[in-house]
């Protein structure tokens, strides 16, 4: 079975804004969103910014790496580890983030939410 | 016999042998054709949780850390759960059970894991509030609640749980916890009246108060608990008690239901677990097996395996389990393994007491001084795993079995005492029954050499932990016979060790971190190599953290210059070398904390610690600190923290230096330098000693001779004194062996790692140090003091140029669409006449 799900669009930021290989929260829609530019694989990522750990809005403030070949971001707090791709915990805890899909476009970040 | 008639299996009770039986049966069924259903019911609200560490609870742990498994788990594999509902009858006839809420559910196997509830003696008054028991996370929740707004606690029962219980009393912040044990001494069933003076004393230093050969006769107080009075005329007013006087098996529903129960408590059970009805077992401490109740988790466990196993087709005795024990009391080592009180014509007992370091051991042997029987352990349990490993395995003893206990003072090693020297059956862990060969499988053939692979693959180290330090020494010892000379590198980024990192940085002339990666490693980096190579980078150049590509490598506290909180604000430490200020300083510190609305508190490192500012204020906050004079504290770096002073001859009558400007003077010299950890220093004026200079990283006390520098102290979890490294110095002398000393730690530690644990794995030790720091024997002295000399002349105050910088300044805020807006998810509480983060939301 697929399942189809209606994404909009919102413009989040500029990419100069996201430091590379970093993170930066934005407000969309009254929700924070993480984003993530992992410079050195040329990719981008978005994730709820709540840890689901100790709900701490921090996520975005984390450090982004990887595990083999699975992109990821480290909370400040516990270090409990994420995957960028699924928005499931790498570090053996039963937690999962939102992950977003994101669009570069004339140099500007756009972030798909569920309509 | 695998038919769908006899698959169906009712557990009652999901706490930890319910959970265990569970999870070994849907392992051991995998792949069968018929699978078994499985239904579940639990009477707590809460799925099933490790008990063991309920005191957890306390220091921060929640109820999902202390889950068995998540919910999920129970979906994912078709167990059918029911909480907060308990059976309450079963009709063996008709082989159903009826649940509370009405559920009537067929089985053809019961489970009992009912566990046991909290023995509460008949004393007048038990039924009056503020008397509570210490068994499941709602108990620990109701004791948190009263707690506030008590003073004064006491525990009934100086066992095990009770010694627990009434450490967690003081943990929730009452003024005085007392222990009452009716016993003339603590722990009676494991310990001896030696250990237990010796552990009474241990205890008292720890804040409690106890009271030993205590009948309490009544509970008084109208309505409301507010004192103990006992047969010998004594009272003890308190104003909230927990009763942790022994367990009772939950067997009344097995008794109501006509099954055989043991007048004292516990469903009996035969060597397989079965009860008078053979479709019903019974498991766990509601068990009544060898004619005893075993209250420890492990032969629970065991239990539960040994019917899950014969309920799969494989037939296997519950053996009697040994019931060693070590308490989990933080401050305070007690262990006692074996027969702990042998005596008499076929027993040797040694002991050895220290009344001084309040440490007592006793072992006790065969009379041919052959095997260990057992033994206790207070004050320093440091030899439990091995100890206990020697009883259960009957390794022939050394000739001297007293270097068991005292260590070997002839030079040579201990024959016997090595992990590697106990036979492959030996059972590391005891709570998951994983043996030697096991690990050593796992650990050679499958290279599994992390304890949270070793987790997953053999689940030793996950019950009561105990075993950890053993599967520790077991990784190591299994590497190193496999010849695999045991480096320390970083990650899988990076396949050096900080040593060879840092020297390939400076050769190579790197400074970014992604030179690093590109010419040393490979990947992305990752939360481990990310930090530690910032560290390097610092150490080796000492340029601004956050400039080139290096603000996203840094650890969250560096990356923004501050100490990250609970709630996401930070606190800003200014520098204020050795505590002295000025009176106009601690006015502008006063209006900063002021205009932000931050919390201030005067810190262990005699200097002020703003707390609560929000990541977008930061900026503005240290431009104003530096307009009053101020620069970074790097209390958020791996750096140099503080170098506390004593006034000393400045006013001190007894002072024979001047300590204070020799403190300001260090504190100035080595500020902002970045080392693989952070460290300390002190400086007191004579030998007094008010700075605490002998629990520093280097600490130096003034003689009346010049000075005394000391190494490798540290505070924190593991305290340890420094070294004397030279006495009778000048300033100058002393300086410049600081200097050596600092940049020989800087390079060559691991990351992480401080001064003392440094020290304590260099080979050759303080005598190696001494040897290169003051005699020079490598020759390097000159270049380790050229190198300080050079990360010196680099610094520069690091939140000054995030003011002064607008690109590194626009990178503090929280939201980057709307950078002046803060954080509406930030709250603060109430503390007094100030704030205080707020708890973590669970
Ligand atoms: C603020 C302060 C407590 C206080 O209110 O007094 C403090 C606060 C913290 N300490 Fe400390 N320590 C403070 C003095 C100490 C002392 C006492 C001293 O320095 O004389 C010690 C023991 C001495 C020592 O270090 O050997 C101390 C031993 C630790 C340790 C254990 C280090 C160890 O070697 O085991 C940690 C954990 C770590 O660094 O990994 C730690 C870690 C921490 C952290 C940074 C934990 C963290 O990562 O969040 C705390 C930051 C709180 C915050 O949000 O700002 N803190 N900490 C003290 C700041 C002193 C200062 O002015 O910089
Ligand atoms: C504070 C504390 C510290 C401890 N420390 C240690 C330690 O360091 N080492 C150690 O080995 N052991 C320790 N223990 C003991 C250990 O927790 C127990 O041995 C273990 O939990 C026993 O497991 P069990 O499944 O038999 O009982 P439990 O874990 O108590 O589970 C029984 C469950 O059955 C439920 N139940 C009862 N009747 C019914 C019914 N009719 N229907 C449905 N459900 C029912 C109960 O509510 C409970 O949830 C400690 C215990 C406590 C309380
Ligand atoms: S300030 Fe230090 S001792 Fe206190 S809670 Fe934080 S880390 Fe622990
Ligand atoms: S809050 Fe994220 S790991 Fe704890």
């Amino acid at each position: 079975m697929t399942t189809t799900e209606t994404i909009t669009w919102h413009v989040a930021c500029q990419t100069a804004d996201v430091p590379a290989d970093g993170g930066a929260c934005a407000l969309i829609n009254g929700r924070q969103i993480a984003i993530f530019h992992l410079a050195r694989r040329n990719e981008w990522y978005a994730t709820d910014n709540q840890c689901p750990h100790r709900q701490q809005m921090i996520l975005s403030r984390g450090m982004t790496g990887s595990v083999g070949d699975e992109p990821k971001v480290a909370c400040p707090f516990h270090k409990k580890a994420f995957s960028l791709k699924t928005g499931a915990c790498l570090s053996g805890d039963d937690y999962q983030i939102d992950t977003f899909a994101v669009r570069i476009e004339n140099g500007m970040v756009y972030i798909g939410l569920p309509a | 016999m695998n038919t769908q008639n006899n698959r169906r299996i009712v557990v009652l009770g999901n706490g930890m042998a319910g959970y265990k039986f569970c999870e070994k049966l849907i392992a051991k069924q995998l792949g069968s054709a018929i699978p078994f259903t499985l239904t579940v019911f639990g009477e707590e609200p809460r799925i099933a949780y490790d008990r063991v560490h309920l005191s957890a609870y306390f220091a921060g742990k929640t109820a999902d850390d202390l889950a068995l498994a998540p919910e999920s788990w129970y979906t994912d594999n078709n167990i059918q759960l029911y909480l907060s509902d308990p059976v309450i009858a079963i009709d063996r006839d008709r082989k159903e059970v009826r649940s509370h809420h009405g559920h009537v559910v067929p089985y053809d196997y019961l489970i009992f894991a009912t566990g046991s509830s909290a023995f509460v003696p008949q004393i007048p008054g038990v039924d009056k509030d503020g008397v509570f028991v210490y068994r499941t996370l709602e108990d620990l929740d109701l004791i948190r609640t009263y707690a506030t707004k008590a003073r004064h606690g006491a525990v009934l029962g100086g066992g095990l749980l009770g010694l627990e219980a009434a450490n967690a009393l003081l943990d929730l912040g009452l003024e005085a916890a007392h222990v009452v044990e009716f016993a003339p001494r603590l722990m009676p069933r494991q310990i001896d009246a030696a250990g237990s003076a010796i552990l009474q004393r241990r205890l008292e230093d720890l804040g409690l108060q106890i009271h030993l050969n205590k009948s309490t006769q009544q509970l008084t107080g109208d309505g409301v608990i507010n004192g103990m009075q006992f047969a010998d005329g004594s009272l003890l007013s308190i104003d909230m008690l927990v009763i942790s006087a022994g367990i009772r098996p939950r067997d009344e529903l097995a008794k109501r239901s006509g099954l055989d129960v043991h007048p004292r408590g516990g469903i009996v059970v035969d060597n397989f677990l079965q009860t008078s009805d053979p479709a019903i077992f019974a498991i766990g401490e509601c068990a009544l097996v060898h004619s005893m109740i075993y209250g420890l988790v492990a032969p629970a466990y065991d239990m539960a395996d040994v019917v899950a196993a014969r309920l799969t087709g494989t037939e296997r005795e519950f053996q009697p389990f040994d019931m060693s024990t070590k308490l989990k009391l933080i401050g305070v080592d007690v262990a006692s393994f074996g027969d702990a009180f042998a005596e008499g014509d076929d027993c040797r007992t040694v002991c050895y007491e220290n009344k001084a370091k309040g440490v007592y051991k006793r072992i006790n042997i065969s009379a041919d001084g052959t095997t260990l029987l057992g033994g206790i352990l207070v004050g320093d349990a440091a030899e439990y795993n091995q100890l206990l490993q020697v009883c259960k395995n009957k390794t022939i003893l050394p000739p001297d079995p007293e270097d068991l206990i005292l260590g070997n003072r002839g030079g040579e090693d201990v024959p016997g005492a090595g992990v590697m020297s106990l036979p492959d059956e030996a059972l590391i862990c005891s709570c998951e029954a994983v043996t030697k060969a096991q690990l050593c499988h796992e650990i050679g053939e499958n290279g599994q050499t992390t304890i949270d692979a070793l987790k997953k693959s053999t689940k030793a180290c996950t019950g009561c932990g105990g075993c950890t330090p053993m599967v520790k020494d077991l990784i190591q010892a299994v590497q190193k016979q496999q010849g695999v000379y045991v480096r320390n590198v970083l990650c899988e980024h990076f396949d050096y060790t900080r040593q060879e990192l840092l020297d390939l940085a400076k050769i190579n002339q790197l400074t970014t971190y992604g030179a690093v990666l590109d010419t040393l490693g490979k990947g992305d980096g990752c939360e481990v190599c990310k930090p530690a190579v910032a560290s390097i980078l610092a150490s080796l150049w000492n340029e601004n953290i956050l400039e080139k590509d290096r603000a996203p490598i840094q650890d969250s506290n560096d990356r923004y210059l501050a100490n990250l909180q609970r709630g996401g604000t930070y606190s800003v430490v200014p520098r204020i070398p050795g505590g002295e200020i000025t009176p106009d300083k601690l006015i502008a510190i006063g209006q900063v904390a002021k205009q932000y609305g931050l919390y201030t508190k005067i810190t262990g490192g005699q200097r002020i610690d703003l707390f609560g500012a929000h990541v977008g204020d930061l900026p503005a906050i240290w431009e104003q600190l530096i307009a009053a004079g101020f620069e970074s504290g790097h209390a958020y770096g791996k750096a140099l923290r503080t170098v506390k002073s004593c006034v000393g001859t400045t006013w001190c009558r007894f002072g024979v230096q001047d300590s204070v400007s020799f403190a300001i003077e260090i504190e100035n010299r080595y500020k902002g330098i970045r080392a693989p950890h952070k460290f300390k220093s002190g400086v007191s004026g004579c030998v007094r000693e008010c700075a605490e200079a002998q629990s520093k990283d280097f600490g130096i006390i003034a003689t009346d001779k010049g000075w005394n520098l000391y190494v490798g102290g540290n505070g924190g979890a593991k305290p340890q004194h420094a070294h004397l490294l030279v006495s009778d110095v000048d300033k100058a002398t002393c300086v410049k062996l600081i200097d050596r000393f600092l940049m020989f730690y800087i390079k060559t530690a691991d990351p992480l790692m401080r001064t003392a644990t440094w020290i304590n794995k260099m080979e050759g030790g303080i005598t190696y140090l001494k040897a290169v720091v003051v005699e020079d024997s490598l020759g390097i002295a000159a270049e380790l003091e050229g190198e300080m000399d050079a990360l010196i002349a680099n610094y520069s105050c690091e939140w000054k140029a995030v003011v002064e910088s607008p690109a590194l300044r626009q990178r503090f805020t929280h939201f980057v669409n709307a950078p002046t807006l803060k954080d509406p998810t930030v709250q603060f509480a109430p503390m007094r006449d100030q704030i205080q983060a707020q708890d973590w939301i669970r």
